[in-house]
């Protein structure tokens, strides 16, 4: 069996103590809510933090507050998050981005916080210690080239989150608390384009809630793509909240692509342009191209990089359909393997 | 045997014996096991594809805090292989290292901790090599030798074999067909990674406990390279979680912690990480193939030349016998009047290839049956009539001399195209859904062993006493197939009580009569005669006893629901375990003991004896796909599956065991593939294994898996136990090829290539809509130089089994003559 690194573990049972002890232990320390990412991950020696500082126990973090929107402690687990009756019936993205995370176990134990501040990804990066040391090691930890394209002078590691490409499209904001204060700041706001400094929480900062407005007139959806019904991380992640008038006409809307970038990215030429238009099967197309254009998917995942690419188009066709309210359902078993 | 007789046992779907200790946690597999005093081990892997060791320095290593002993190639100078012509692999490398992953150095210790702290303390100098990484490769370089014997340069076995002669048959045949298929190397995934446990008995002796499909195979090479007597070394196989052909070699490991326990006189123990299960892999072949193939205007097969050319990986492993399965089982299903065979094993610098569920057979027949589905369209026959209309026949010889005895092919067929609604669905579908068909055979045990003897392939001992117990004792390895069942089914049948009744004690080297392993779909055939046997005679006891005491013929009694009885006399009766109270009064202590020989294969040249089986079994399979134009996505909505299995033992375990294999069939024909990286050359030597996780090699996952109809076609085959044939292996077999089939039938592209992905799919697609050839597949078949081959005449023209020696001497002679006239 692969051993966890030596570390010193504490459990605090408030935010502000679990803050402290974060500002305390500098870069040494690191937070932990599931594990189901960081604890391979140290047993691989990607991170081997000296101090573990459990969000397990700290109060609060599973609060569900329903105001003019929603607001969702950061430790709820996704599995609690997909029974949030306010979830699934209101922010249907976040619903079916959070029971498409990994599999039934690991979203039993993985957070909602933990799943937006997932590290990111790549199979020259994922790899224990004897494997990357046979390859030289790469940019993300311990060497200095970037093998996924050897002239690239940043870390291409791909943004693997499911929940944070459909909170974005929500318009989710993110609450972050230090021992200095806290603040809050748009999800997307969060993310660097950078497969190693991909997010802008600082660190001492715990990320303690997500903040949704209100759902009113918005419908939302998340077509994942991956190679099997369950486990694996998305190839493709296309999120899309949309906000129409009586008669189609689209009023606001937000098209958003995981998994083809370090970054959850908003399509923005894609989403204003669907605005003042109604969903008809060439906009749909259009707006699949145009988003299209956006997405950047490297040779450091499952299936080929180039169909890749291709099939952008088709997943966002697949979620304007279902906002247009179009029957899915058989597509969705195809794809998902599982009714969402 | 009477298919009108009413079993007890036999043929009632009933829980395995082990079921309920699996599900509840109480089976105790290697990694489970704790000793007192139990040290742990870890290996030091090379993080080379292809170097000499020029130094190894472990004084750091062995002054770690906790580390007691470290051990290096120096420690085993003696190499070992499953194979008695590729004892190529040492314990620990000495010298040379041929993949990343190649074990060089061990250390041992108190906990697993403080062996991969001390680990990182051994400073070994390599100096590089250059790579092989691929078949191209090794046979374009032959001078950087990967090892220094075989046939030539990195050529480790060349074979070939004519059995008639075939470019007459194809010069004659209306049609010939010419195509070449890739199918992508695999790994077993076993769910329980392999561990071991070794522990000195004090005298020189010792006991290896560990998930190994073999125990008789791994003690023998055990005794070779500690040179020890075997009857020194006892090795008990665990309740395996999975072997699939991936526990069949002896392991590095397994060879490391026996020495480290004879060493320190403390039990020493180790479990794999998950990545260095793939690093041991022995799995699926990555294999080249292509066909020519001979067929006359109404879809008969005239001959067929079928060349193959396999990537072997670092080490030898059971690779000369896989070469010879990427053809010799190619004749069991068609009629084939005449069949040339030519194949290569190179080597290259990855992990060594192995037997993997179907060994070497799932390759060849992926290309041959969907090149049997072009021909059917080409020649615009039913692709299912096509193979219905020339299926080999009961009681029958090929063309390369193999006996085939009872035959339900085209029962299979036949029910498979019933049940899937074929006449109704195949090209009548909408564009995008199809069905495609495939069939396959497997043989029900290797008819010879994998060290040349005469003795036999199963013993099993029995014991029963007075009160009413029955322990069965056979080499024979649980690995999650069922072969408890099987052993417990077959004598409670016999003995006419419950499985409950008996006891199993089954892969312990110490005290259970040899049986070979479970490999080769051979246990319930080979083990299960020789429980018939033991069994037989244990009964003969007990109804000689009973007679006497109940004053009637032996002839008369019965033994039936665990009582002893006297037909047609309801009085005369007594339970099972008073009849073995007077059976032990009347003979002593009892005990019986069977065994089991295979046939001799009708085939007397040389190497004739890979191939020939006391029985084949048959599977035919539909599979319906439903593909997306825009992504090439592929959905399997469901199988139909016939199996030909002679008699099932245990319904429930034999639908297990097929649905197991369509499981896995499945993965694949759609996405399991044990693939390299290699990185940009200039920059880096590296070539690894490019996902070595259970989560980034794609196997499917119960959402993914379809609804599977498995039909069951019994036709009893009188060289097997109450008829029954094997069930583990074949129906995994005609599923890849039926997939690709059902593509071609939903959208009219062939992928000449496993795994199938939809972006191979969608790359044929555009070439449809481009006029092109809608295929994607192997371009060309390298220049490879073949031995010459073995001709030997078929049965059908005269031959006797035996070479023709100058065959070719005299074809050449007689080519000159033609031109000198």
């Amino acid at each position: 069996m692969m051993r966890l690194p030596w570390f010193q573990f504490h459990a605090p049972t408030s935010v502000a103590e679990a803050a402290r002890m974060l500002a305390g232990e500098g870069p040494r320390g690191m937070l932990i809510a599931g594990g189901t990412d960081l604890l391979p991950n140290m047993k691989r020696r990607q991170q081997t933090p000296a101090t573990l500082i459990s969000l397990a126990r700290v109060e609060g973090l599973k609060k569900i507050t329903n105001g003019s929107g929603l607001t969702l402690g950061a430790g709820l687990t996704l599995t609690e998050v997909v029974g949030t009756l306010a979830v699934r019936e209101k922010y249907r993205g976040l619903w079916q981005a959070a029971a498409q995370v990994a599999s039934p176990h690991l979203r039993n134990m993985g957070t909602l916080g933990g799943n937006l501040c997932l590290d990111t990804r790549c199979n020259y990066y994922n790899q224990n210690e004897d494997w990357r040391e046979a390859i030289g090691y790469c940019m993300k930890k311990e060497g200095t080239t970037c093998w996924v394209a050897t002239a690239s002078k940043r870390c291409l590691a791909v943004s693997s989150t499911d929940t944070a490409p459909a909170l974005i499209a929500l318009g989710a904001k993110v609450r972050l608390v230090s021992s200095a204060g806290e603040r809050e700041l748009a999800l997307a706001s969060l993310y660097n384009n950078d497969g190693i400094d991909y997010l802008t929480r600082k660190p001492d900062e715990i990320l303690t809630e997500v903040v949704l407005p209100g759902a009113g007139g918005w419908k939302s959806t998340y077509w994942k793509l991956r190679r099997r019904g369950s486990f694996d991380f998305p190839l493709l992640g296309v999120a899309a909240a949309v906000r129409a008038a009586t008669d189609g006409t689209i009023e606001e809307a937000r098209l958003v692509l995981g998994a083809v970038s370090s970054q959850p990215f908003l399509a923005g030429k894609a989403s204003a342009f669907l605005v003042g238009k109604k969903l008809s099967d060439e906009v749909i197309a259009e707006a699949g191209t145009l988003a299209a254009s956006r997405a950047k998917p490297m040779d450091n995942t499952d299936l080929d990089v180039y169909w890749r690419k291709e099939v952008v188009p088709s997943f966002v066709g697949y979620a304007l359909r279902e906002i247009r309210g179009d029957d899915m359902r058989a597509l969705r078993m195809r794809i998902a393997r599982q009714q969402l | 045997m009477s298919s009108a007789k009413k079993f007890d046992v036999i043929g009632h779907a009933r829980r395995r014996v082990d079921g309920r200790a699996k599900v509840t946690g109480q089976l105790r597999y290697a990694d489970d096991l704790t000793l007192p005093r139990m040290l742990h081990a870890k290996l030091l892997r090379s993080p080379h594809p292809h170097a000499l060791i020029e130094a190894i320095d472990i004084a750091r290593a062995r002054s770690h805090p906790g580390v007691q002993l470290v051990l290096t190639g120096r420690d085993f100078p003696v190499p070992f292989g499953i194979m008695p012509v590729s004892q190529d692999e040492y314990p620990l490398a000495p010298e040379h290292v041929r993949y990343v992953g190649d074990p060089v150095a061990a250390v041992i210790a108190q906990d697993e901790q403080a062996a991969s702290e001390a680990l990182k303390l051994i400073e070994v100098t390599y100096r590089a090599l250059p790579t092989i990484a691929t078949p191209e490769e090794a046979l374009a370089h032959p001078e950087t030798r990967i090892h220094d014997y075989g046939e030539s340069g990195n050529i480790h076995r060349n074979q070939a074999f004519e059995f008639g002669d075939v470019e007459e048959a194809l010069a004659q045949s209306d049609h010939v067909f010419e195509d070449v298929f890739f199918f992508e190397g695999s790994t077993h995934m076993p769910m329980e990674q392999h561990a071991a446990l070794a522990a000195s008995e004090g005298d020189g002796r010792f006991t290896l406990w560990s998930s190994t499909q073999n125990p008789h195979y791994l003690q023998r090479q055990l005794a070779r390279v500690l040179q020890l007597p075997a009857a020194h070394i006892r090795v008990i196989a665990c309740d395996n979680g999975g072997g699939f052909g991936g526990k069949c070699d002896p392991a590095n490991h397994e060879m490391v912690v026996s020495k480290a326990a004879l060493m320190l006189g403390r039990p020493v123990k180790i479990c794999l990480t998950r990545e260095e299960v793939f690093y041991l892999h022995r799995g699926r072949h990555p294999v080249l193939m292509k066909f020519r193939t001979g067929v006359t205007r109404d879809g008969k097969l005239t001959g067929m030349h079928l060349q193959t050319l396999l990537d072997g990986g670092g080490y030898g492993s059971h690779g000369p016998a896989s070469t010879f399965y990427t053809g010799v089982l190619t004749p069991l299903t068609y009629e084939l009047p005449r069949f040339k065979f030519e194949a290569c094993r190179v080597f290259t610098n990855k992990p060594a290839c192995g037997p993997k569920r179907g060994h070497g057979t799932p390759q060849p027949r992926f290309g041959q049956e969907v090149q049997l589905d072009k021909i059917a369209e080409r020649l615009k026959l039913d692709p299912a009539d096509l193979r219905l209309n020339m299926v080999t026949k009961a009681n029958s010889l090929t063309a390369s001399w193999l006996k085939i005895g009872s035959n339900g092919l085209a029962e299979c067929i036949r029910q498979v195209v019933e049940g899937s609604g074929w006449r109704q669905k195949h090209g009548k579908l909408p564009e995008g859904r199809g069905v495609g068909i495939a069939c396959s055979s497997y043989m029900c045990g290797a008819g010879v062993s994998i060290y040349w003897n005469k003795m036999p392939h199963s013993g099993v001992a029995l014991t029963l006493d007075r009160s009413g117990q029955v322990t069965v004792f056979c080499g024979a390895t649980e690995v999650g197939q069922g072969s408890d069942d099987v052993l417990a089914a077959i004598v409670a049948e016999t003995l006419g009580i419950s499985t409950k009744e008996v006891r199993c004690v089954t892969g312990d080297t110490g005290i259970t009569p040899v049986d070979l392993g479970s490999y080769s779909s051979r246990v319930t055939i080979m083990m299960g005669n020789a429980a018939l046997q033991a069994a037989g005679r244990a009964r003969d006891m007990l109804v000689t006893a009973a007679a006497e005491q109940l004053e009637v013929l032996p002839a008369s009694i019965v033994l039936s629901r665990g009582r002893v009885f006297a037909a047609g006399d309801a009085a005369k009766s007594m339970s099972f375990a008073e009849a073995v109270v007077y059976a032990e009064t009347k003979f002593g202590t009892l005990g019986t003991v069977g065994s089991y020989t295979p046939p001799k294969p009708p085939g007397k040249f040389k190497a004739a004896g890979v191939g020939p089986s006391p029985a084949y079994s048959f599977s035919a399979c539909v599979v319906e796909v439903e593909v997306d134009e825009h992504t090439g996505w592929i959905n399997v909505p469901k199988v139909w599956i016939a199996h030909d299995i002679g008699r099932a033992l245990n319904p429930l375990l034999a639908r297990g065991q097929v649905i197991g294999g369509v499981y896995m069939g499945l993965g694949e024909a759609l996405m399991e593939e044990q693939v390299f990286r290699r990185l940009p050359p200039k920059l880096s030597d590296a070539l690894v294994h490019k996902i070595p996780s259970l989560l980034e090699y794609k196997s499917i996952t119960s959402l993914d898996m379809p609804e599977v109809e498995v039909i069951l076609v019994e036709d009893p085959d009188p060289n097997c136990p109450f008829g029954a044939k094997e069930v583990g292996q074949g129906p995994l077999l005609p599923v890849m090829p039926a997939v690709a089939n059902a593509i071609f039938d939903a959208v009219g592209v062939r992928i000449d290539e496993v795994p199938i992905t939809p972006e191979k799919v969608l790359r044929a697609l555009q070439l449809k809509r481009e006029g092109k050839n809608p295929r994607v597949g192997p371009e060309r078949f390298p220049d490879v130089h073949y031995a010459e081959p073995v001709f030997v005449l078929p049965p059908g023209e005269g031959g006797d089994g035996n070479e023709t020696k100058d065959h070719y001497k005299q074809a050449v002679n007689k080519v000159a003559e033609r031109a000198v006239s």
